[in-house]
This record gives C-alpha cells, structure tokens and sequence, in this order.
C-alpha cells in the first residue's frame, strides 16, 4: 500500500516534470530522438577534444621532421598514420590540424554572426529607410559570389590564417544578417513586444532582451552549418596559398603540399581530407538535426 | 508580367552600380602601390612615376573612380597589366572554357540528382534512401580540391584512364573555333571526319565535371527529395493514388511536376555559384577559365585585370539569378500577384 503511494507521488513528479519543460530542455529532449543530430555531435565533440588534448595525444611534435622516415606509409611502426614527405607523423599533424580548424570554425562564425545579428536586428527595428539602405548594401554584398568575395578580401588584406578567418566572417554577414532580419520582422508586431514597449521599455532592451531571444532558433542553424562551411571555405583558401601558411598542420595546406605525391604517397593527400570532410559532416549533421526539430512541420 | 521583369532588371542597375564602386574602392585602398609591385624591386622612383601616370594612379582617388566608372560603362574594364591586352578580350577567351564546364557540371548534377531524389523519396525510409541521402550529406561535406585530387590520383595516375588536366590534347594540332571544344570537336567531325578532336575533349571534361558537379548534385538530390514528399502529402495526390494510378505515373506525372519550383530556384542558384567554385576546379586541372584566370591575376597583383574579372562574374552572377527568378514567377503565378 506504502509502495503504491510512492509510486504514485513519483509519477505526478515526473508528470509535472514532463508538463512545463524549459524551451531547451524539450529542445534537447527532440535533438536526443534525432540519430542524426547525435551522431553530428559525437563527432564534434571527439575532434573538440581532440583539439583540447592535442599535446597529451599526439604522438609526435607535429612539426619535428625525421627524414629518415620520410613518406613511411600508415601502420608502420612509431607511425600510426604514416610520415609526411618530410617525415613529420601524420596523426600528430590531422591532430593538431583539428585545433586549428575548430578555432577557425568558431572565430568566423563568431565574427559573421555578431554582425549579422546587429545588422539584422536593428534593420528590420527601425525598418524605413535604415531598412531599405542596409538591404541594398546586403544586396550588394550578396552580388559577389560568396568564395569569389573571401578570396579578394584575404588577396587584399594579405595571405595569412587570421585574414582568412576574418574574410570568411564578412563574406557570410549577409546570410545571417537576413536570416535574423526575417525574423525580427515576425516578432515584432507580436503581443509580448508591445506589451513591453507601452511599460516603456527602451528600443535598445527591446531590440536585445525581448525581441532577439525569440529570434534565435533560425541563427542557431544558420551558425551550427556556418562552422562546417567555414571549415571548408578555409581550407580551400589555405590550399590556393591565401590562408595558413606553411609549417603549419592545417588540413588545407597539408592537402596542398602533398600535391606531388599523389603518385607514390596515396595517405598524404587523402588522410586531411578525410579530417575535413568528418569535421564538416558533424556539423552538417547536427545542423539539419537541430533545423529539423525546430521546424514543426518536420515533426510527427 | 513585363511590369515585374521591368521592375527586376531596373533594380540591377543600383546593385550593379555598387558593385563596380566596392570593388574599386577595395583594389584601390589595398595596402601597396601596383604601380611598384608590378616594377618590381629594381625599379627606380622615375619608371615608378612614369607607370603611375600612365595607370592614373597620380589622380585623386574620387577623379580616378569616375574615370573607372565611365569606362566601366563603355564596357571597357581597361587593360591587363600582365599581358598588355585589353581585359574584355581577356574574358572572351576565357570565359567559354568556364561555361563550358560549368554546364556539363550542371547537366550531370541536373540529371544524376533529380533520379538519386526522386528514387530515395519513392523509397523513403529504405535502405537506398539512406545511402543515397548519407551520399548526399558526404556530398557536402566534401572539400572540392581534395575530390579532383583523389579523383586525378585514381582515374589519372592509378588506372592511367584519363588525362590530369588541360582541355585538349596538347599534341594535336588543334585551332579553336568557337572556344567550346565539344562543340568545336563536333564541327570538325562533321566537316573531315576525324574524331579524335572530340574524343579528347570529352575525355578532359570527365573528372573536372565530376569535381564541380558533385556539391550542385548533393543539393539537388536533397531538395528533389524533401520536394517530393511535401508534394505527396498533398490530397490531389492521395486522390490520383485513390483511382488507382500506378505509382510510377503518380510520381512521375503529377509528383514531380509540382515539386520542380524549390528544385528549379536550386539548379539555378548553384549555376550561378558554380562560376566561382570552378577558381578552385579550374586549379586544380590545368582548366584555363575565367577562375584560374582571377587567381593568377591575384598572385600577379594585376589590379585592373582582378577588378575586371570580378565585376564580370558578379554581373553574370547577378543576372542568372535574375533569370531564376523571373522563371520562378512564370511557373509560380503566386510570386507575380503578390
């Protein structure tokens, strides 16, 4: 009888638990169900790890040349992945090469959406014609073909990691600029932005404190894909030459420089771009999971 | 209809217009002085100055952007700096190398995406929609340069089957037509009978059109699948089922049909991107395109041949967009009313 009442007290815990989630906690109880999603983010978080670790994993310095062992294929021994053509260890390097490419990830998305959010939010605020010229300079923007754009900026600004970061940033603002402008513009009109608005509430906590946090499940997409794209779009400048410069291990560059090899030395070339191409992956499948659970006409 | 085409093309000229000014302003406030860089160390302050004058590099700034934009109209983009040619000749050389690729690129993404999309819709939740749909997402994932290398490495290196790059043989004696080698393959078919022009041709085209069209390809699958079965759920479709049309003819017949429009807008757009996707294509296999071309010119600091190119691609980037959009209105009625 004891037991019972217990268990009856537990199940109207659990009820009341279940009935007022927290927007993310339901979030995250939907992102859990989608295979997809879990499995983006399982990858995501082993190379985030990785980058963390870098030094306490990699077997080797990543820069430290053994000629005698130069292009020794994987497996041989001391070498898991395999020497580069100057005998540097491969797994130390696509290691390494992940701490690169997350800061990169997160650096240039960091950029575009910070600009993309205060251009976004205070275009479709004001709306008029602070509305109409911001669009037309977005408009502008987006005439350039998005990798033809990156290239100019980093050929402008000069060759290195950080410009290319930076390039990335500004040539994707556009993208999260509309994306958070469309929607701020059907926020606010709403009920609750009103209601604030006549309790006299400034523009600035308007635009930021009540209207922006309705507005994110889009930008969150938006910037959980931009990682991957970034990642890709910074390897592509490293291996023109507009990006990292050498020695440094990143997955671009490390594709560039074993150009030659192809014909005798397949792991050079092709390990990186697997690196790449799981880190992209992650990202591209936690995106279309969290883009899929946000959308309700996804949902059954 | 012709009000809002009127409308479209009159809304290109301010976009245009910024266009040629924020590239201007870009190469022209860039750190270092072209006039020096293309002298090169040895150079003395005379030559420089000599260069300077002769480039307008001497004049201020705003005089120098209103020449530019005079010039601009005229379409005249000025001459390269590298060659000595006038850069819209420049481009005519090039760009049918460009189109050329990008459209076979095109066509195999087209064709190969829409029948991947359309199988994985029909047998959704199998285990060939989840491979085709896997293959997409790798598809995307997939850094260009790294596929035309594995690809060169396999089909070029490993099996010796095709060439590593160029567009012809270069031990043929070949004269170029028309620029589209295909198509100049063909003419000369027609007029000796000799073969071997367009069997090289083609045989060029292969892995550069595998390593542009695979990203285009994964999204029209992707988009050609998500389409159609939005589209199935719709109630005309359970009735056409509910008379008993064979399932084929319902997918094919009625399906399709009304799901080509986000397909539509995405083969359009990725043309569009596919112009400057092929910089890093175009690279790689020796391909010489309109991007090749813009990335040596960044290496050569030739500004004015940089500045023409760029407002090139973008016009035609600007334009192709148009023409996806006014098509989405033909189709569409509901966009033109609005």
């Amino acid at each position: 009888m004891a037991n019972k009442d217990v268990n009856v007290k537990n199940s109207i815990k659990i009820e009341t638990v279940l009935k007022e989630p927290g927007p993310w906690s339901e979030s995250w109880y939907n992102l859990k169900k989608n295979k997809g999603a879990m499995t983006g983010l399982f990858i995501i978080v082993i190379f985030i790890l990785m980058a963390l670790f870098a030094p306490f994993i990699s077997p080797h310095d990543p820069e430290a040349q053994t000629i005698a062992m130069r292009k020794s294929p994987p497996l041989t021994e001391g070498y898991l992945l395999g020497t580069d053509d100057l005998g540097r260890d491969m797994l130390s390097r696509l290691i390494y090469g992940s701490r690169i490419s997350m800061i990169i990830g997160v650096v240039s998305v960091g950029i575009s959406l910070v600009f993309g959010l205060l251009i976004g939010v205070i275009s479709s605020y004001y709306g008029g014609w602070i509305d109409k010229f911001i669009m037309r300079i977005i408009d502008i923007m987006l005439a350039f073909p998005y990798i033809l754009l990156t290239i100019v900026i980093v050929a402008i600004l000069g060759p290195s990691l950080t410009n290319a970061m930076i390039a990335i940033g500004i040539s994707q603002i556009p993208k999260y600029a509309r994306v958070v402008r469309a929607s701020v513009l059907a926020e606010k009109e709403s009920d609750y932005v009103l209601a604030e608005r006549s309790l006299g509430t400034s523009d600035l906590e308007l635009m930021f404190r009540t209207i922006l946090p309705n507005c994110l499940s889009a930008t969150i997409v938006q910037a959980t894909l931009g990682v991957g794209e970034a990642i890709l779009s910074s390897a592509g400048l490293s291996f023109l030459g507009l990006g990292a410069q050498p020695p440094t291990p990143e997955w671009g560059l490390m594709i560039a420089s074993s150009k030659e090899f192809i014909t005798n030395a397949w792991w050079i070339v092709t390990l990186p771009g697997i690196a790449i191409l799981l880190a992209v992956l992650g990202f591209n499948l936690l995106g279309d999971g969290i883009r899929d659970i946000l959308d309700p006409r996804m949902r059954e | 209809m012709v009000k809002y085409i009127a409308k479209r093309l009159l809304l290109l000229i301010p976009t245009l217009f910024g266009v040629i000014t924020l590239v201007f302003f870009m190469i022209a406030l860039s750190p270092g002085d072209p006039a020096r860089v293309m002298l090169g160390e040895r150079a003395n302050a005379e030559q420089i100055e000599e260069l300077r004058q002769e480039l307008g590099l001497d004049k201020p700034l705003i005089q120098q952007y209103g020449l530019y934009l005079k010039r601009v109209v005229q379409l005249d983009l000025g001459k390269s700096i590298a060659t000595g040619q006038r850069i819209t000749d420049e481009i005519k050389v090039r760009f049918p190398a460009t189109i050329e690729l990008a459209i076979w690129a095109m066509i195999f993404a087209t064709i190969v995406g829409i029948i991947l999309g359309v199988t994985s819709a029909r047998k959704r939740n199998s285990w060939v929609d989840y491979t085709t749909m896997g293959g997409a997402l790798v598809g995307v994932s997939m850094p260009v340069f790294w596929l035309a290398l594995v690809l060169i490495m396999i089909f070029s290196v490993r099996l010796d089957l095709l060439p590593t790059g160029g567009r012809m043989n270069v031990r043929y004696y070949f004269e170029p037509i028309t620029n589209y080698y295909v198509l100049d393959g063909l003419i000369i078919l027609f007029k000796t009978g000799d073969s071997k022009f367009i069997i090289s041709a083609l045989q060029h085209l292969v892995l550069p059109t595998i390593a542009l069209g695979t990203i285009p390809l994964a999204i029209i699958a992707r988009t050609t699948r998500s389409s159609i079965l939005e589209v199935l759920h719709q109630d005309y479709i359970k009735t056409a089922r509910s008379a008993g049309i064979r399932e084929k003819r319902v997918i094919y017949r009625y399906t399709l049909k009304n799901a080509l429009l986000p397909i539509i807008t995405v083969i359009g757009l990725q043309f569009g991107l596919l112009l400057s996707g092929a910089i890093l294509t175009e690279t790689i296999f020796a391909w010489p395109g309109i991007g090749k071309w813009i990335y040596v010119s960044i290496g050569a600091r030739d500004y004015p041949a940089v500045q023409g190119g760029i407002i090139f691609i973008s016009t035609f980037f600007v334009l192709i967009n148009l023409v996806v959009d006014i098509l989405y209105s033909v189709i569409n009625p509901k966009v033109r009313l609005q």
